[in-house]
Parts: structure tokens; sequence; C-alpha cells
């Protein structure tokens, strides 16, 4: 997980952990793609007993990860995962770094050629106090799940879960479970019927369409 | 010369010898039918023989990693930035151990100690080594010393190397692996370096085919060219240009081949300091030793098969200048890791100072080796 100034990754974190850690099959392989501090493949370390990796750009964020003896490779997602071999990871983990990344598309399906499973999650933009921020005041939206200013931010490729899922559908991606969070990272009953008004963080876990 | 011994040095220390009086075979398929081993070691080493690192030193380094051998010495160990109470490898935690290699010209046997066969010194005769061999004898020494498991083996450059070659001989051996600008094997340019560096001593007329000992002169012109040549190569484009442009020494071009620019003052001091400290044949065989290093050679499925025995949880470092070892070269290890789905991270070191980047100071360096040593 990148750390902007202002962002709340542990709050965040937990939030998208406990719903991760659910989907996830005790024993198996992990590539965490934007590992952050490092905090999501301890906790699958110590309870899922899950092996892997994290990569990650960020050197404080590598010493954070050393620090919790994550094992974790220095590395630019926007160079793509060449050093992976096709199918090599029962999951491949990407928690808010989709939008951060220069070829979101290409990283996708790179997610999907690595590992036998995606799990993707993102900020939806279309969330409904983004859209006030954006529509009512005119203003780029920033909130708990986009703290930055539109100067300083990290994502340069928001989207939203009718985007997402437009795009899955175009590169034949079949979405096997999604979990839409509300501000408080709840999965309430409104959410089933409004997602991309009411969710702030989408969490997909999908797969290659054979 | 220290006025006095700083608080997070290990201090004045001396080197011990230890004797392995049984024959070493080595993998040339000639034998040493004894040899000796000169090392430091530093903090202690506790009840349950655990905290023992091993350190691996490169191409021109020796035992004396850190601290002093007296209080008149100019400059502290090689490694005395990282090793010492306090520092990434902590003294006060870790029994440190560090080895001048076989073939060294620091006090191990080598080229220029005594061939019992002969009574002279072995000279050109001493046998081609490898890093293999350097590993095995490293081993003695481990059990000479009664340590069952090194915590580390740590390494930088050709250190590395052996590194990578301790997980894949003696994988049970050691509980961590790290490997500081290394490389999985030379590449030509490398080997070409080396051959250069090799050249200008063989064709020194005072090389007398490696008997100069006897002869009582050494090689200096050649030896001084080969260290001027690696020299260049362990300073970045960028370290060169920032610490002596084209600065001139007298202020003015005085149309001769004397020297005009500091850094053909700086890289004859090199070369000319280092005649002082070390030896012809020694450079001669360790650059060799460095060309053959290829562990994936002997596994058919390459680094990731020769990698896929290795127990030890790795850490692999490069320097973004270096292009001795260039971080790709790193990665080339690390995917090889992956692969063999072995325990490791990497992490990839801004700096602009080139290979010698590994010895020097770095903030983020030293955070990465006292995070990763924390869980050591």
């Amino acid at each position: 997980m990148p750390t902007w100034p202002g962002f709340d990754a542990m709050s965040l974190l937990r939030s998208d952990l406990v719903i991760i850690k659910e989907w996830i099959t005790p024993g198996s392989r992990v590539l965490d793609l934007g590992c952050g501090n490092g905090a999501l493949l301890h906790a699958l370390h110590k309870e899922r007993q899950v092996e892997g990796y994290g990569l990650e750009i960020n050197p404080k964020n590598i010493v954070s990860c050393l620090q919790l003896g994550v094992n974790v490779i220095q590395s630019d997602l926007d160079k793509g995962l060449d050093d992976f071999d096709d199918q090599t990871f029962d999951y491949v983990i990407m928690t808010q770094t989709l939008q951060a990344v220069h070829f979101p598309d290409h990283l996708l399906q790179e997610v999907l050629r690595v590992g036998k499973q995606g799990i993707v999650t993102f900020p939806n933009f279309a969330y409904w106090k983004n859209r006030i921020q954006l529509g009512l005041q005119g203003k780029m939206p920033v909130s708990r799940a986009l703290p930055s200013q539109w100067y300083e931010t990290h994502n340069i490729h928001l989207c939203t879960v009718k985007d997402f899922q437009q795009l899955c559908r175009a590169r034949n991606i079949k979405i096997q479970e999604k979990v839409i969070l509300d501000h408080a990272h709840r999965a309430s009953a409104p959410i089933t019927f409004l997602p991309n008004l009411l969710g702030q963080i989408a969490i997909y876990r999908c797969q290659r369409d054979e | 010369m220290p006025k006095s011994i700083p608080a997070d040095s290990v201090g004045l220390v001396a080197p011990q010898t230890a004797h392995f009086d049984e024959p070493i075979e080595l993998v040339c398929g000639q034998t040493l039918p004894h040899f000796d081993l000169i090392y430091e070691t530093y903090g202690k080493l506790n009840a349950k023989r655990d905290n023992a690192l091993l350190f691996c030193h490169a191409l021109s380094g020796d035992h004396h990693a850190a601290g002093y051998h007296s209080m008149e010495d100019r400059k502290p160990g090689w490694w005395d930035g990282y090793i010492g109470p306090g520092k990434a490898f902590d003294t006060r935690r870790y029994f440190v151990v560090c080895p001048n290699n076989l073939g060294g010209c620091k006090g191990s046997t080598g080229p220029n100690t005594i061939n019992p066969k002969t009574g002279k010194f072995y000279g050109p005769d001493f046998p081609l080594f490898t890093v293999k061999d350097w590993v095995n004898s490293q081993k003695q020494l481990m059990d000479s010393i009664g340590i069952n498991q090194w915590a580390a083996v740590v390494g930088g450059s050709l250190g590395g190397m052996q590194v990578l070659q301790w997980a894949i001989d003696y994988p049970d051996k050691l509980r961590h692996a790290l490997v500081i600008a290394a490389a999985p094997r030379l590449s030509a340019q490398n080997i070409g370096f080396n051959e250069v560096a090799r050249q200008a001593i063989l064709s020194d007329p005072e090389f007398h085919g490696g008997h100069y000992y006897e002869h009582n002169v050494v090689p200096r012109r050649g030896l001084m060219l080969a260290r001027m040549l690696g020299h260049i190569t362990y300073l970045s484009d960028d370290a060169m240009r920032a610490q002596f442009g084209r600065d001139l020494q007298t202020g003015r071009l005085s149309y001769d081949f004397d020297v005009q620019f500091q850094v053909e003052s700086y890289l004859r001091h090199q070369g000319s300091s280092f005649v002082e400290r070390f030896d012809a044949n020694t450079y001669l065989l360790m650059t060799k030793a460095l060309d053959y290093f290829d562990p994936a050679a002997d596994f058919e499925g390459g680094l990731a098969e020769a990698l896929s025995q290795t127990v030890a949880k790795f850490l692999v470092i490069s320097f973004t200048s270096d292009w001795r070892f260039a971080p790709s070269r790193s990665t080339e290890i690390v995917k090889a890791l992956t692969d063999a789905q072995r325990q490791v991270s990497y992490a990839e070191v801004e700096s602009s100072e080139g290979h010698d980047a590994f010895l020097l100071p770095n903030s983020y360096y030293t955070d990465v080796l006292n995070a990763y040593m924390a869980g050591v």
C-alpha cells in the first residue's frame, strides 16, 4: 500500500485484510503487488501460513517489510512482472495499487498470467461523496480513501466500480467474488443495490475466463 | 590514526591463525598437503554457538574487516562502517568471523608462503583455486572454531559469490545469506577487464614467471596498472566526475605525459599503494576465481536449480550506479531464487558511488541491513 501523506494505512488495511484473508486458502503462494509496509503479507503468513513475496518500490516500505520479516523485492510495477513465470502463484494481490500504476490494464492481465487468481482493491471514484465534491463543489475529491490533493496524489488512473467491471468483461476476466465497502468499511445492505454510488472501497477476486 | 578508539568500534583487534593438517583437494584436481587460514573475530560466541556470522571478503580484501590493529593504523578494517557495537552487524549480539581466503597474501596459505615440497615460495606453482575451494576451506575453519551453523554468511562482490556458493554447497550450515553487489557469474566484459589486468602483470619484466620473490623484486608496474584499471570499474562515471572533474594538478596543461589531471594522480596513488599491500600472484589467482565462478554450470536447470536446494533466507542488495555488477545482475539471482520458491528479499540502493558503494556509508543501505539483521 502506498504511503501518501495523511493516508490511514492501518484502518484501511484492516478492512481489506479481513476480507482478503477469508478468501485465501491456507498454505497458498501469494504475490502482493505494491505490498506497502508488509502488514498484509505478515498477517497472511502468520494466520494463513501463506508463502510468497511482496513487490514494493518505496524504500521506507521496504525497510518496514524487512522489519516484519516479510520477503520483499524492490521493483517497479510499471516495468511489469516479466521476472515471474505463468501461473506460479495461487493469488496475486493488488491492494490500492491499480490506480497508481501507468498501465493498469496491462498489469491486471499480468496479475492473471502470473497468478491463478487475482485479488484487486481500489478506491471507487464514483462514491457519492466524491461525486458531491466534483459535481457540486467542482473540486477533485479528497477523502479518507483519497487523502491527497490532486497535485501530489500517486493516483493517476482512478476508476469506478462500473469502469473496472467493464474492463474485466472486455478482457475476458471473470469476477468470482466482490465486496464493496462503504465509508465505514462495512458491506451494508444498500450497497448491494447501489455499489457504484455508495461504495468507497471495492474488493474483487477474479480469474481468467477460459 | 585514531586518537582514541570510537565507541562503536570493535577496538584493537589481533588476527589468529588456524592450521589444517589434513590435505585439501581443490576443484582443479591439485591438493594442498596442509594449509593455514588467518582470521579475525569480533564479539563473543554464545553458549548455544548459534550467533556466528561469516564475512567473506572481496578481490582485494582480507581478514581485517573491522577495528584497528594498532593506534598507529591510519584506517580501520574494510567494513568497519557496518561491523561493531550498535552497527548493522552488531558485535554485542553476534560473533563475527572473517578469514583471509586461501591463496590470499595476508597470512593465509598462498603464493607468497613456503611450498613444503620445495622449501621455496609457492609463487606461480600455487594451484588455481575456485570460490568452491574457498567455501570448503572456510567450512574447515567453521568446524575448527566449533560452529555448527552460521546465523548468516555475508559478503559483497566476490564475497557475495562465496555466500551463494555456501548456500548451495552447505545448505543447512547457514540460516541467512546476504549477497551484496554480486553477480551469479561474470559477464564477458567483466572477464575482459580481468584479462587486461592479468596481462598487465604477466607482461611486466619484473614478473619473472611468478618467481619474482627470488629476484627480490615485485612486478610493480603491472600490478599498479591492474589496480588502476580495476579501480575505474569500482567507481561510477558520476562519482569520478564529482570527485575530480577535469581538475588539473598544477592549474595548467604541461604538454607532456606527467600527471596533469587529478584523476591521473589519484589512480596512480591507488595503484602504487596497492603494490605495497598486495601480491601479484594472488591478484592473478583471485581474478581467475572470479572468472571461473558459475555455480549454475553444475546444474542442468541453471541457477534456479542450483539454488533450489538452498534453505537459507536470502537478502540480495545492489547499488544503482554499480556497473561492474549492475542491479540487473542481482535481479538474476533474485529471479532464480523466486523461481526456485526460496525466501528472498531484494533492495536496490540509490547511490552514485558505483561498485564501491557496498563499502561506503549510505543511510538506506544501513536501514536495510539493520531491519534485516533484526530478524536474524
